[in-house]
């Protein structure tokens, strides 16, 4: 199976309140970075089979110029093969997507793109510290429908402290009228490392109770589903099977993968390993020839199959039963049997066709699903 | 045998009797500053967090008097909780006398006044004790108004002391010598001598802790315990120095320990006599009781796999515990375990905590119980202490529960609260006492199911700390009983099914009802939780599934952090017992006992 490469660009302009994902706002450091990140991919050459998916994202992917888009996806063609129809898929911010940015990106050879539009509620962009309004968002989409781009994703975030259910309704909707190729609409989640999730620590916030997260979860997969969209991860939708993110699923059935950048995480065989959390230290370590890893780990056979489990059980294809035996050596029906009973009992899972499949109030509790 | 002196100390819980006991160590040298650690008796960790004594423990302090004589002190440590007060009353019988502390603040309390009558059917000489005169709030007045009115004693001989601060002590170990009285005995007479306690030690089996009333004993000397109706080669004695101290021979007014190839402490009754094989005593040392539990339970792995390891852990647990006892037993919904008798509810939770602890075993608790009497119509007595073991109700002629009786005390004004928190639990038969102005000592029959859970906090609750409490099991007597089931998920718990008085059987079905809501976290799935007495469902609660449980992002680096989070949770339901599809926390076993108010 054709492996996923993944690159990290560590830089925002500013720093989002609920974001933990690592970047920095030293823009300045961009070209030493991109010289590291050449050197770095050096060090992988050979050891991956041909790539199908190229993933830039961040950070704010879409703060790098189109040249210098373009000098990275170079130097990987350079360093590693790929199949023909490559998915290129890259981030955007909405404000940095302007009619000349759109273009730019498309003739670096980006054939996807996904846009972080969270709400067309300038409220809730606000509230999430945002730096573009919903009228930034719309104009983004028109320019990248402009560009030429066939393949658009939008993300989203509800659950914001305070929303109702029907603002995000509206923000769907006006989603859908763009008729984007792929949504991604993400519960809001805090980690206590950010400063809205500090905030969330001190009690100066609340976030919903699950009863109307699971609300917003429903409706959010009855309206796509309504609207033709193929909800196909806990919160991911594409609008018919060609436009599901072909790099994110390899993260979802232990498909290995390549992971370049500061914090990057790589996996391959039963090690995962991921790269220092600190762009200092992968610029150090590459420039003295050392491969930037921060950590390693090699899944016990345990930790494969748990795996296996809760990430199969996010995806609506579910689990099929005979390949999961066949790669993991676990028979579930065997082994679990009265677990999964319970389960499809409960309206949770189905069993079907050999498949085991989450129904869609599986999907909303489907980390519980799992730890069976 | 002149320059011996036996002591005990006894006290209300908290009223400072492991610091006073510390302090006389430390004035005696026996151990040096280096190796001493606060409550030096409690060596046990649940004792030194509970602040509390559950082993009897016994220490020889070398003494130099005021007048340049040597004397040896021999300190009993009796444990501080009701469960344990046969074990009490055989060091008391060890003991020439007391201290009786008291607290300059609290002042006389229900333990205080039951340890007094203790000491003073063993004719003990009673010196009072004001421990905490450096507390602001020491009334040292008003606890000598007390001594006089409440226990009768003479105030003018009460000592005060701080024990915090070790002023006073050197007073109190000179009064133990002018006023507690030599040992009497003939060394040469024949042996008697009375165990007080036993403890496991893994090399030499069990070492009996005694005092030798008459006679003496040597190493090599053949001997026979009177009760037990067993003999021993005694391989050593000698006395309680740190560490033990082998002697020749122990005598008549001796405190000490034997040692006589003894294998478990099981095989040891406390407060049995030991008599010389060849030239026995004509008759065993009074005050014998066979120790007796009271409350039972059966304890359960999490794990069936750990079944094995938990038969291993009670066997090593009991060579320590002679009170403790158990067998074999199964449950439909927990599988197989043990059923377990214990002194008390304290003794329960001490075992639970140690097991789990030392042999590092997760065990689940069922429903504590006491033991029921049933008389059935074709004449057959029935002793229940097992819900699972509860009759057929239509053969049922007579059935009885087993009643104590409580005495409490605390100020005139919580009179309502106390009162309506007895009639509550089925009190009858209350007599009441102003032992001095203002304070109010109660006497009253209950049944023992109706205290063995939670009375003691309510009343505390209620007094506001002020209240006190002792009790003594009295007899069986008539009572309408049901057996109350919980089913969760239409399938019966026979590990939560309790015995209860009928007429509060609704309420009390109501109850565990809503303790398991509060203890069973919400799952994936709707919980429906019933109580029924026969096929009638009397209670039920529901628990609300959660609806939503998934992260959101699932991407490179989360897959790591989210299986570990999976692993984590995964671990806290092994913690947890699968009842069907329903994971149910330790905790839910014993919280259906449990009332609202505490």
């Amino acid at each position: 199976m054709s492996s996923g490469l993944y690159i990290h660009i560590p830089f925002c302009r500013t720093k989002c309140p609920y974001c933990d994902f690592y970047s920095v706002t030293q823009t300045e450091k961009m070209p030493l970075f991109i010289a590291s990140l050449i050197r770095e991919m050096k060090l992988y050459r050979g050891l991956f089979a041909p790539f199908d998916t190229i993933y830039l994202g961040g950070g704010t992917p879409s703060l790098l110029s189109s040249d210098q888009i373009k000098t990275i996806l170079d130097a990987l063609r350079k360093t590693f093969s790929f199949a023909p129809d490559t998915e290129i898929a890259c981030e955007a911010n909405p404000g940095d997507l302007t009619p000349e940015a759109a273009t730019a990106l498309r003739a670096a050879g980006i054939n996807r793109i996904t846009i972080g539009v969270q709400s067309f509620d300038d409220r809730v962009l606000a509230f999430l510290g945002r730096r573009h309004k919903a009228s930034e968002a719309i104009a983004a989409i028109k320019n990248t429908r402009e560009a030429g781009f066939a393949n658009v994703g939008l993300d989203l975030i509800y659950g914001v402290p305070g929303q109702e259910i029907g603002r995000w309704l509206e923000t769907l909707k006006t989603a859908l009228s763009f008729v984007p190729e792929h949504l991604s609409c993400y519960q809001l989640t805090l980690e206590l490392s950010t400063p809205l999730g500090s905030r969330l620590q001190r009690g100066e916030l609340i976030l919903p109770h699950d009863t109307l997260l699971h609300e917003f979860f429903t409706h959010t997969s009855e309206t796509l589903e309504g609207a033709g969209y193929i909800h196909y991860e806990v919160s991911n939708f594409a609008r018919g099977y060609d436009w599901m993110s072909r790099h994110n699923r390899k993260y979802w059935n232990h498909t290995p993968y390549l992971g370049l950048g500061p914090a990057a995480h790589s996996f391959a065989g039963r090690r995962r390993w991921w790269n220092h959390r600190s762009l200092d230290r992968y610029i150090g370590m590459v420039n003295a020839g050392l491969p930037p890893i921060g950590g390693t780990e090699i899944l016990t056979r345990e930790q494969v199959l748990l795996e296996a489990l809760y990430l199969g059980m996010r995806t609506r294809e579910g689990i099929d039963l005979e390949r999961f035996a066949e790669r993991y050596g676990c028979d579930l029906i065997t082994e679990k049997g009265t677990a999964l009973r319970a389960l499809q009992e409960q309206g949770l899972i189905t069993i079907q066709d050999g498949r085991l499949r989450p129904t869609r109030a599986g999907l909303a509790v489907s980390d519980s699903v799992s730890v069976i | 045998m002149k320059s011996i002196r036996n002591f005990s100390i006894i006290a209300h819980i908290d009223h400072g009797k492991s610091t006073l006991a510390d302090r006389m160590i430390q004035r005696s040298g026996v151990v040096d500053a280096r190796n001493f650690k606060d409550q030096f008796l409690d060596n046990m960790d649940i004792e030194r967090e509970r602040g509390i004594t559950i082993k009897s423990q016994a220490i020889t302090l070398p003494y130099r008097s005021r007048n340049g004589e040597e004397y040896t002190l021999n300190l009993i440590d009796t444990p501080g909780h009701v469960d344990f007060s046969y074990e009490v009353s055989r060091s008391l019988a060890s003991c020439e006398g007391v201290l009786l502390l008291i607290d300059a603040v609290q002042g006389v309390q229900a333990q205080t006044v039951a340890n007094l009558y203790m000491a003073m059917e063993h004719e003990l000489e009673i010196i009072p004790v004001i421990n905490k005169i450096d507390l602001p709030a020491a009334d040292v007045e008003r606890v000598m108004e007390q001594i006089d009115s409440e226990l009768g004693l003479d105030p003018y001989t009460a000592l005060a002391c701080s024990a915090k601060e070790g002023t006073g002590v050197e007073e109190i170990m000179e009064a133990i010598v002018q006023r507690i009285p030599e040992p009497k005995g003939d060394p040469k007479a024949p042996l008697a001598t009375t165990i007080f306690d036993a403890q496991y030690d893994p090399f030499r089996g069990t070492i009996i802790h005694c005092r030798i009333v008459d006679g003496t004993v040597r190493s090599g000397d053949v001997v026979r315990l009177m009760h037990g109706e067993t003999i021993h080669r005694v391989e050593e004695v000698g006395h309680f120095l740190l560490p033990r101290q082998k002697s020749d021979s122990l005598s008549a007014g001796d405190v000490g320990y034997i040692i006589a190839g003894i294998k478990t402490v099981s095989d040891v009754q406390i407060g049995d006599t030991i008599t010389a094989d060849r030239r026995p005593c004509s008759k065993p040392l009074p005050g014998f009781r066979e120790s007796k539990p009271v409350v039972f339970a059966s304890i359960y792995p999490i794990s069936s796999d750990d079944y094995e390891d938990l038969a291993v852990g009670l066997e090593k647990y009991k060579l320590n515990d002679a009170a403790f006892v158990y067998q074999k037993d199964s449950s439909v919904a927990l599988g197989q375990g043990f059923r377990c008798g214990f002194l008390g509810l304290l003794h329960l939770e001490i075992v639970q905590e140690r097991l789990e602890r030392e042999y590092d075993l997760s065990i689940i608790l069922s429903v504590p119980s006491v033991r029921y009497r049933f008389t059935l119509t074709d004449g057959t007595i029935l002793f229940v202490d097992n819900p699972a073991h509860y009759p057929d109700s239509m053969s049922i002629a007579r059935s009885e529960e087993p009643y104590i009786r409580a005495s409490m005390m605390f100020p005139e004004r919580y009179m309502g609260a106390v009162m309506k928190l007895c009639k509550e639990k089925r009190g009858e038969n209350s007599n009441l006492s102003y032992p001095s102005p203002g304070r109010i000592e109660l006497t009253i029959e209950m049944p023992l199911a109706e205290v063995i859970y939670d009375f003691y906090d309510r009343l505390k609750s209620v007094t506001q700390g002020y209240g006190s409490f002792d009790y003594d099991i009295i007899d069986y007597r008539e009572s309408s009983l049901a057996l109350l089931d919980i089913l969760v998920n239409g399938e019966r718990v026979d590990a939560l099914s309790q015995i209860v008085f009928r007429g509060s059987a609704r309420e009390r079905g109501l109850r565990a009802c809503e303790r398991l809501k509060e203890e069973i976290p919400r799952q994936m799935f709707k919980i429906a939780i019933q109580g029924a007495i026969g096929g009638e469902i009397i209670s039920r609660t529901t628990i609300s599934p959660f609806r939503k449980d998934v992260t959101a992002k699932c991407y490179g680096g989360d897959i790591t952090r989210k299986r570990k989070l999976l692993e984590k949770q995964k671990k806290g339901k092994k913690r947890m017992k699968m009842v069907g599809s329903v994971a149910i926390p330790q905790s839910a076993f014993v919280a259906v006992l449990k009332s609202e108010n505490t």
